[in-house]
């Protein structure tokens, strides 16, 4: 196997009394597409951060691309590309200019920037926007230019902290098809997102991060077959309704869930779950089966749904 | 997979030059304001030269510790225009950079440090207050307030006045979460009394001595009186001379060290 371009052993973050990052140890490969999956305020961006070298650890070990970031900070960040979760762009320049100046804070030439600006422009599709200023642009394309300048550099490694929270669907698409490319071209990808969508579309490997600690490891396939079941059925029956109906039918599928406003039936056969429910007289107003997501490993693990 | 002799290699350049790009960025976004920089720039002498210059000037035709008046308020004036704009420039656009355009965490995020990113700052407003400050000089031989030869000391001084206010403005600015009115307050109740009692308009020695102290801890004075002693010979002990020059240093130089300190801390929290 070869050296990880992150091995994280035991690494905390503290802020006085809260402690944002719980000792977590994970690693990542070269080339690989790594997700730190968890609800808001979990310690994901706090984790970013201290891989991105931009936040020093309270304790652990920690190193990026065989460096300590508490005391290589510059020289890991020349080889980062880092999309931050809230768009910073510099509103004073325009669209090609931010990439150019920051081209210019890794010591790339005037004429190596200007190259690459053109390219990424294009990537970004976002070269009729060259002369635009930042503060007009959608947020897709804001979210697509953050993106760009973070490839100015030809990074080994690219950090996204919730890198599609806020945009419409089309938006996410066109974002998340720019970064299966990358992907594609072995460029390292390690993002923190609270959409299991997100993280089943971009990541090879997951940790379930909740309460600053790592809740469970793996594929998205392997959570959910270690995590859930095949598929889930999803009956209402209205808010006051929910909880006596579950009682009566608690011995259909493998395992329940009683959220407010819906019970949520694990079982690896939901349309004759379904059947036997609706037998048994207890008709829903409305009852849906679908496969397991992420969503519901989540809700195992923590008792919580992601998106609170 | 590149080795680490390799990256850091890589990571020279921006280490020796992280502190100019961060000036050649500052330059680039003047550029959005620079009409703003050049307009205040030339109008401001003109207006302080027309009102005091012809104006005030008029109503003390004794002038002011021997020489005419303009010739007296004219070091004053250049000092506190341009430290005026240094004070400016600690406050919003520090705190702008952190809290509402975020630029420095967008920096802090390549090989460029926290001490380049101040230091690229300085520069870039070196560069700035060298034109204004130009500018203003250029105003008052032309008005017969300074003579050309020895005046133009005033110029280094009146940046090193800049900085001296700036930087531990900046150093507080950097910790601030939000501006509640803190810098409001500090216009009125630090920059204004700075500019009203450090014997801008008249001598020190006129000031109620309760009040004397304003102008002891006030770099403008310093510098002012700094000023006279190049443009019209104001004589005074050397020892004088030396504190103020001292003052305006020790000023400049620990405020920058707290400033550096405290975007070190926000940086990296």
């Amino acid at each position: 196997m070869s050296v990880p371009v992150i091995r994280a052993e035991n690494i905390a973050k503290k802020y006085g009394d809260f402690v944002a990052v719980d000792g977590i140890s994970f690693e990542v490969q070269r080339g690989e597409s790594f997700g730190l999956l968890g609800p808001n305020g979990a310690g994901k961006s706090t984790t970013m951060k201290m891989i991105a070298a931009v936040s020093t650890r309270t304790s652990g070990s920690l190193e990026v691309l065989g460096m300590d970031p508490n005391t290589d900070g510059p020289a890991i960040r020349s080889q980062l590309g880092v999309v931050p979760q809230e768009d910073n762009l510099d509103q004073e320049l325009r669209v090609r200019e931010n990439l150019i100046t920051y081209g210019r804070f890794f010591g790339m030439s005037h004429a190596a920037v200007a190259k690459r600006a053109d390219e990424l422009l294009e990537f970004a599709q976002l070269t009729d926007r060259a002369k635009s200023k930042v503060e007009p642009l959608s947020g897709g394309m804001k979210r697509r230019l953050t993106i760009a300048r973070s490839l100015m550099n030809d990074p080994l490694m690219l950090l996204l902290d919730e890198p599609t929270t806020g945009l419409d669907p089309q938006a996410r698409h066109i974002l998340w098809d720019r970064l299966f490319r990358l992907k594609e071209q072995g460029t390292t990808l390690v993002l923190t997102t609270h959409y299991m969508d997100e993280a089943e579309q971009l990541s090879d490997r997951i940790v379930v991060v909740d309460k600053g600690a790592i809740m469970a490891e793996g594929s998205p396939a392997q959570l959910i077959r270690q995590y859930s079941s095949k598929e889930v059925l999803e009956v209402r029956y209205g808010s006051d309704k929910n909880a006596p109906v579950a009682k009566a039918i608690a011995d259909i599928g493998e395992r329940q869930e009683i959220l407010p406003d819906r019970i949520l039936i694990y079982s690896d056969n939901g349309e004759r779950d379904l059947a036997e429910i609706t037998k048994r007289g207890h008709h829903p107003m409305t009852s849906l089966v679908r496969r397991s997501s992420l969503e519901d490993v989540f809700l195992r693990l923590t008792g919580r749904s992601l998106v609170e | 997979m590149t080795s680490v002799a390799d990256i850091k290699a890589d990571a020279e350049k921006p280490r020796r030059w992280g502190w100019w790009y961060v000036t050649e960025l500052r330059l680039r976004e003047m550029r959005g304001y620079v009409s703003y920089v050049v307009t205040s720039s030339f109008a401001n002498p003109l207006m302080y030269l027309l009102a005091l210059g012809i104006g005030l000037a008029n109503l003390i035709p004794e002038g002011m510790e021997g020489v005419p008046f303009l010739v007296f308020v004219a070091p004053a004036l250049l000092m506190s225009t341009i430290l005026t704009v240094g004070a400016e420039e600690g406050m919003y656009p520090v705190l702008s950079g952190f809290k509402w355009h975020k630029i420095f965490f967008a920096i802090h995020a390549t090989p460029i440090t926290p001490g380049q990113i101040v230091g690229g700052f300085l520069v870039h407003l070196t560069i700035r207050f060298t034109f204004t400050a130009g500018v203003f000089y250029g105003f008052l031989v032309a008005f017969g307030a300074v003579p050309f030869a020895s005046g133009w000391v005033m110029i280094p001084i009146a940046i090193l006045g800049a900085f001296s206010i700036l930087t531990p403005l900046g150093a507080y600015a950097a910790r601030l979460d939000d501006d509640t009115g803190q810098f409001a307050l500090i216009q009125r109740l630090v920059v204004m009394p700075m500019f009203l009692f450090s014997g801008t308009f008249f001598p020190l020695s006129q000031v109620p001595d309760w009040l004397e102290w304003v102008g002891w801890v006030s770099p403008l004075w310093h510098a002012t009186q700094l000023g006279r002693t190049f443009s019209y010979g104001a004589i005074e002990p050397i020892w004088l001379s030396a504190t103020h020059l001292a003052v305006l240093i020790a000023y400049a130089v620990i405020g920058g060290y707290f400033m550096k300190r405290a975007f070190v801390a926000r940086l990296t929290r």
